[in-house]
């Protein structure tokens, strides 16, 4: 049976109206405005040459039970044609407690790998050369104390830390409205943030020492624009907040601030999203900022494909939406991309899925031709004229934060919260209305019981073993020194000049645990409290 | 309960563990809300402890859970121990999140009253809660 052709809608999800036809007529370029990629204001792309310069990064989020399991995992994808590491950690890692924690028994090892000590670290990059591989965390509460992992790992190799590459995702404000590990409030939190961009200005200069994410404003349920506009709002808020305490100059850093993102399915609408984004960063880092250099206006991007996209019906379906979100994400022009695996509407990926994941990229970078010359779509109507739209978006939602007191403020009194749940509830009715259409959930649907799946089960031992190497090292290490590095944090926390990450990397390495570290410093600032809004 | 004008059942809608994704947890809050029930979301990261003591004092009818992390086994069993450790053997528990098919008989095996696995709709979820009650109301007469 043939479906009625139903009319394309006149918007997209944005809300942002999109005409049947555009032309020079209504949709005429001014070339200037838009610019040559590698030239400001960027909207063609960081770079000159494209992908032909460098391809984007496949870097498949990947973490699980213990640091051995999940080392071999990692060596597993590098042979397999990854090019470079995404380290997912469990929940007790990112949040601080550790694995002997009564409170967190069932979390140890369970969404990403338990690092307790740099013991566990070690192991994790066991015979990986951290100068060859460039690593990424997707870590934020603890992040700092992540940081001091792999620069103590690093020495420990023989890399000398200017040679680490890498990017800790350490952006905390989000966390506080979409993804939860928060542990300390907002302005310690972004105090330890700057601490990192000035330790990664001075000592890391090819590290990222932020990602600011908007992923999980997206996947809790915002439109593109607001996407855009809350990370953008939440780099401003780090930015001026390095720029207050007056040691360095914003050509000094912005090299080292990199973003994050979900791409959806509104195709166009995820390219316009990109390419407005990297366009409006690149003019707030020049005109608000008063940026020299061109390279710190640079608005480098990772992102996801998948998230809340997938969905559980007919779930190799998934496969395609993956793959038109890669391609989407490509003509937006991201410098790395993690494709999620199709069953991940269920559980965590197989290794047969996760490997579909990756051959997804390396399919669209290797035989479609897209990354044969730069930004194909410039120069589209279509496509500048979304971009205008989108960039038009992003300013009145920024200007409506900025009258709400400012990102922290909007955070606090839980307004940006209620946007997102508002769309969140809008996005749900829509598809169960049916007035958005999703093949095989409100279009096309079979009555097929689920597809039989072979399902990722958590190693039972696992977790013990965890216990038993966090007693050992516990076991190993000076008790004495542990203290005394701890006391000498808490006292340094205290004083809002004092940069931590020296002290942070002395405690790790005296092998003091993420949660004694943390806990150190929960005494010292307190814990955030969340509005609930719904 | 007066004849006419029932009281509003009332439900506590919880995040135990660590796992901080609630976009399901506040949609089904809301939707909950709407369908005339009192509905009170504890936030995100709760301890199980603190859910039980929270159903006890606000004097819930229903206990919704909402995991992601794939920890709902073991969490499902933890609160049902607490709730019946403060003596809330009549509250309902319900779960929902990232639950694959296999899971769901053992949740029910458990004493978890439904579960609503990923994929199911805001009216599906309201219709199974409306349900819990109608097996017991036909029973009482």
């Amino acid at each position: 049976m043939s479906p009625a052709h139903e009319p394309a809608p006149v918007a997209t999800e944005s809300g942002i109206p999109v005409e049947a036809l555009y032309s020079p007529a209504n949709a005429p370029l001014d070339y200037a405005a838009i610019g040559d990629p590698g030239s400001y204001p960027f909207t063609r792309g960081n770079f000159a040459a494209g992908y032909r310069h460098k391809l984007w990064t496949f870097r498949q989020y990947s973490g699980f039970g213990t640091a051995d399991e999940t080392n071999a995992r990692y060596k597993y994808l590098l042979a397999n044609g990854g090019t470079g590491l995404s380290v997912a950690a469990d929940l007790p890692t990112q949040i601080g407690y550790d694995s002997d924690d009564p409170d967190v028994t069932e979390e140890v090892g369970r969404v990403g790998v338990a690092l307790d000590t740099l013991a566990d670290a070690e192991i994790l990059f066991a015979g990986i050369p951290l100068d060859q591989v460039s690593t990424s965390w997707t870590v934020n509460g603890t992040a700092a104390v992540m940081l001091a992992f792999y620069v103590a790992v690093g020495k420990k190799q023989g890399v000398p830390v200017e040679k680490l590459r890498g990017t800790i995702q350490n952006d905390i404000l989000k966390e506080y409205v979409a993804r939860g590990t928060w542990i300390w409030p907002p302005e310690p939190s972004i105090r330890l943030i700057v601490d990192t961009i000035e330790f990664c200005a001075r000592h890391i200069p090819r590290y990222n020492a932020i990602s600011v994410a908007g992923a999980h404003f997206r996947d809790a349920g915002c439109t593109a624009a607001q996407e855009m506009a809350f990370t953008l709002a939440d780099g401003v808020t780090y930015v001026d907040a390095v720029l207050e305490r007056g040691r360095m100059t914003i050509d000094e850093f912005a090299p080292q601030v990199s973003f994050f993102f979900y791409t959806h399915s509104d195709f166009f609408e995820e390219i316009a999203k990109y390419r407005a984004g990297r366009r409006r960063w690149a003019r707030l880092v020049k005109e608000r900022w008063g940026a020299k250099n061109d390279s710190s206006c640079l608005f480098r991007m990772g992102c996801v494909a998948g998230g809340s996209t997938l969905y559980a019906p007919q779930p190799h379906n998934n496969i395609v939406r993956i793959a038109y979100e890669a391609m989407a994400s490509v003509l937006g022009g991201v410098q790395s991309m993690f494709t999620s695996a199709w069953d991940e509407p269920f559980a965590l990926p197989t290794e047969e899925s996760t490997t579909l994941a990756l051959r997804t990229q390396q399919i669209l970078a290797y035989e479609t031709g897209v990354a044969r010359t730069v930004d194909p779509l410039g120069g589209s109507w279509y496509v500048e004229s979304l971009t205008d739209a989108m960039e038009e978006r992003i300013v009145e939602i920024m200007a409506d934060l900025d009258d709400h007191g400012g990102m922290v403020r909007a955070i606090e009194d839980g307004y940006v919260q209620g946007l997102i749940a508002e769309e969140a509830w809008k996005a749900q009715k829509a598809i169960e209305s049916g007035e958005r259409p999703i093949v095989g959930v409100n279009r096309f649907q079979t009555d097929e019981p689920p597809a039989d799946m072979t399902i990722y089960g958590l190693d039972a031992g696992g977790r013990q073993r965890q216990l038993d190497r966090l007693a050992q090292v516990k076991a190993d290490r000076s008790g004495d020194e542990v203290r005394r590095v701890l006391k000498e944090l808490q006292t340094a926390a205290e004083q809002n000049d004092v940069n931590l990450m020296p002290l942070l990397v002395e405690a790790v390495e005296a092998y003091a645990t993420v949660g004694e570290i943390t806990g150190a410093l929960r005494d010292t600032w307190g814990e955030y409290r969340q509005p609930v809004v719904f | 309960m007066t004849a006419g004008s029932p009281q509003p059942r009332r439900v506590l809608v919880a995040k135990p563990g660590l796992d901080g994704h609630d976009r399901g947890a506040k949609i089904v809050a809301r939707a909950l809300r709407d369908a005339g029930y009192e509905v009170i979301y504890t936030g995100i990261r709760q301890k199980v402890g603190v859910i039980a003591e929270l159903a006890l004092q606000e004097d819930v009818d229903l206990v919704g859970l909402s995991v992601l992390s794939g920890a709902h086994l073991g969490l499902a069993r933890q609160v049902l121990d607490a709730l019946r450790a403060n003596g809330l053997d009549d509250v309902k528990v319900v779960i929902g999140g990232t639950i694959p098919a296999s899971d769901c008989r053992a949740l029910l095996d458990l004493g978890v009253d439904a579960v609503f696995p990923t994929g199911t709709s805001i009216e599906e979820v309201v219709a199974g809660v409306d349900g819990l009650w109608k097996e017991s109301d036909v029973a009482a007469g």
